[in-house]
């Protein structure tokens, strides 16, 4: 790392952005930059070539039609995979998230995945819409996520992944557990900015791109007040 | 509530019923419209409300025809889009009013229900302009059988209740093209409009500017990307591209089909408002006004429904703007003052529950001013300032906000909810 700026790619946010999510390429950079890491942010679109040496790539989330078409593109395209092999993280967001597994859903037909995480996605019969909130697995040594979630996919984790959480108020994958990680990639129904909610989060992409043990803290007294008034809310409802 | 006026208006309306209505109606009609104005008058008496909505919806329930056979023998205007409808629909009225008594829904009452009200409120008039719904524009086109239909623009509004801004579109586009009649008066600048006007013959398209342009990078045409520059924009797969517009705003005026420039004197803040009066000169133009006689009548509008209000209270003074998408937030940064300005945000269910578009609203503009936010959902906007490098201060009442200003003009800008709070707090401003 040393010299060498931090390299963030939003994923074709031609095809996969919905409200929001802007916010967690520019929650990463403001954290990076905030502990004199140098940042360099990169949108790549759909119509070009995925580069795959960047640190952090995010990818958000969208309709069915797009969300198949970024699917293909990125199988075909090959860029992620290369870029996981040498060792990026991803953080992937609802129908992002979908498409990093073996299949999921679109438009009533299933589609491929890009197989980056063992999981597949399938329909719901209901869509699950409001606060999410879920204690995140001990490993990560993270605090409670919280999230807004919206969304008609039901996400099953295989064995060479492990649930992000458990959840405890919203549905997430199914009711019982939200979201999968495995080695340095994350995925979340928790849509838009989760990062916003979550800088922890932010700040676990940023110690496995750069490979730091800790970061410097930030003052995060206006984030944690929002996540101490959402989990409440979660709660609530 | 809903029930009793009910109960009293049918009683009431059966002596009231001569006199008001049009003699060609039938009579389920002048009944409904009867009972639809007495509706909403017992509305406003029992301070309900300003009685726009409830008279239409129970008129509509007695005569489902009701907003047809009021609409006939009038000609009509329908104004639509995300964003401006409400500023371009008062402005409109204002300017067809040269011709003659225009029934309006003032109040921003802008689906069915609103309509019918505004209508049987008026009574017979020449002319209607009504501001509609995005979501409603083919049902009320089929409705009203309007002579003009303008369409200002359309970006995302609600994600979590509203269809995506490309199948609007194509909805809009559909009913158009099924209705060779009716006049489109359109903007040049959003992709999105022009793709879905393209199918009518009489189009007049302005140029009023687009400042949002994250819902049409893709052609709705062909799926390419669309490219823009020095104010054209094109698409790179197919032959979509921006049209020549007739009526075009520069510097504080607007220039005619003829090509004469004409000076836009507003009471109405900003270069939004000015684009606003250029589509109110098109559609006016469409019914025979020309721009020398509207504009006067432009100048006199002040505020509408609240927005751009300006109350004087404590030695300041506050002016109202509402911003409910995005888009309209960027509008609402350049039409506001460099002053102290509060900012507050709800997320009850008319502003949809999902704060996350926050994000997509760059706030840097107010790094200058001095910023105070509050509202339901003050601590997302909170960490979004802070991301974005704007200092503020967290008030937890609008009183609390007075206070921290020194005397002068205080911005407000709120979306839906928050906007109707501080309204109610300044005893419902008009
Ligand atoms: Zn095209």
């Amino acid at each position: 790392m040393s010299t060498e700026a931090l390299r963030i790619v939003w994923i074709y946010p031609d095809l996969l952005s919905t409200y929001g999510d802007r916010g967690n390429l520019l929650i990463l950079a403001h954290r990076a930059a905030a502990r004199g890491i140098p940042v360099e942010t990169y949108e790549v679109r759909s119509d070009q070539q995925m580069p795959s040496t960047a640190d952090i790539y995010l990818i958000g989330g969208g309709e069915d039609g797009p969300q198949a078409l970024a699917s293909q593109r990125l199988i075909t395209d090959g860029g992620l995979h290369r870029a996981v092999n040498q060792g990026a993280s991803v953080l992937a967001i609802c129908a992002g998230y979908q498409l990093l597994g073996h299949s999921f859903f679109a438009k009533g037909a299933k589609c491929a995945g890009l197989g980056l995480l063992d999981l597949s996605s399938d329909r719901g019969v209901t869509r699950a819409v409001g606060e999410l909130r879920g204690d995140v697995d001990a490993r990560l040594g993270l605090p409670p996520l919280t999230g807004f979630e919206n969304h008609g996919g039901r996400t099953h984790v295989g064995a060479h992944a492990a649930p992000l959480a458990r959840v405890t108020a919203g549905v997430g994958n199914d009711g019982q557990t939200e979201g999968a990680w495995a080695g340095k990639i994350l995925g979340t129904y928790s849509h838009g900015p989760a990062l916003a909610r979550n800088p922890a989060i932010a700040d676990l992409l940023l110690r496995w791109s750069t490979g730091a043990d800790r970061l410097a803290p930030l003052d995060d007294s206006w984030a944690d007040r929002l996540r101490g008034e959402r989990l409440a809310a979660a709660g609530a409802v | 509530m809903i029930l009793m006026v009910w109960q009293l208006a049918v009683t009431i309306a059966s002596g009231t019923l001569a006199g008001v209505t049009d003699g060609k109606m039938p009579l389920i009609a002048k009944v409904a419209t009867s009972v639809s104005k007495t509706a909403a008058a017992l509305s406003r008496a029992a301070g309900r409300g300003d009685g726009s909505v409830i008279g239409g919806w129970i008129g509509l329930k007695i005569d489902p025809d009701l907003l047809a056979h009021l609409s006939s023998g009038r000609a009509v205007a329908l104004v639509s889009g995300t964003n401006g409808k409400t500023t371009t629909t008062r402005l409109t009225a204002a300017a067809v009013g040269v011709l003659g008594r225009v029934a309006t829904n003032s109040y921003g009452a802008n689906m069915p229900t609103g309509h019918t009200s505004a209508l049987a409120k008026e009574g017979h008039t020449p002319f209607a302009v009504l501001e509609t719904d995005e979501h409603y524009l083919a049902q009320v086109i089929d409705a009203t059988r309007p002579k003009v239909v303008a369409l200002l623009n359309l970006s995302r509004d609600q994600l979590d209740r509203a269809k995506e801004v490309a199948m609007m579109a194509q909805l809009w586009k559909t009913k158009l093209a099924g209705h060779p009649e009716i006049r489109v008066v359109a903007n040049a600048d959003d992709p999105m409009v022009v793709w879905a006007a393209s199918g009518s013959p009489q189009v007049t398209w302005f140029s009023a500017g687009q400042r949002w342009h994250d819902d049409s990078f893709v052609c709705p045409e062909s799926g390419h990307p669309i490219e823009r520059a020095q104010g054209e924009w094109w698409c790179t797969g197919c032959p979509l591209r921006r049209p020549r517009p007739s009526w075009v705003v520069e510097d504080e005026g607007v220039i005619d089909p003829r090509g004469d420039w004409h000076l836009v004197k507003l009471q109405l803040p900003g270069r939004v408002n000015i684009g606003n009066a250029a589509t109110a000169l098109a559609v006016a133009a469409e019914f025979g006004v020309r721009p020398i006689e509207a504009l006067p009548r432009l100048s006199r509008v002040t505020s509408i429904a609240g927005r751009y209000a300006q109350v004087d209270r404590d030695g300041r003074n506050i002016r109202l703007l509402l911003a409910k998408n995005p888009a309209s937030w960027l509008e609402a940064f350049d039409m506001a003052d460099q002053a102290p300005t509060l900012l507050s945000i709800n997320a009850r269910d008319p502003d949809g529950l999902d704060t996350s578009w926050l994000w997509d609203v760059d706030f840097s503009p107010l790094r200058t001013r001095p910023v105070l936010i509050t509202g339901d959902r003050a601590y997302d906007l909170a960490v979004r300032l802070q991301v974005n490098q704007v200092p503020f201060r967290h008030v937890l009442s609008f009183d609390e906000a007075l206070r921290s200003v020194p005397p002068g003009r205080l911005e407000v800008i709120a979306n839906y909810t928050a906007f109707q709070d501080i309204r109610a707090e300044l005893d419902r401003v008009n």
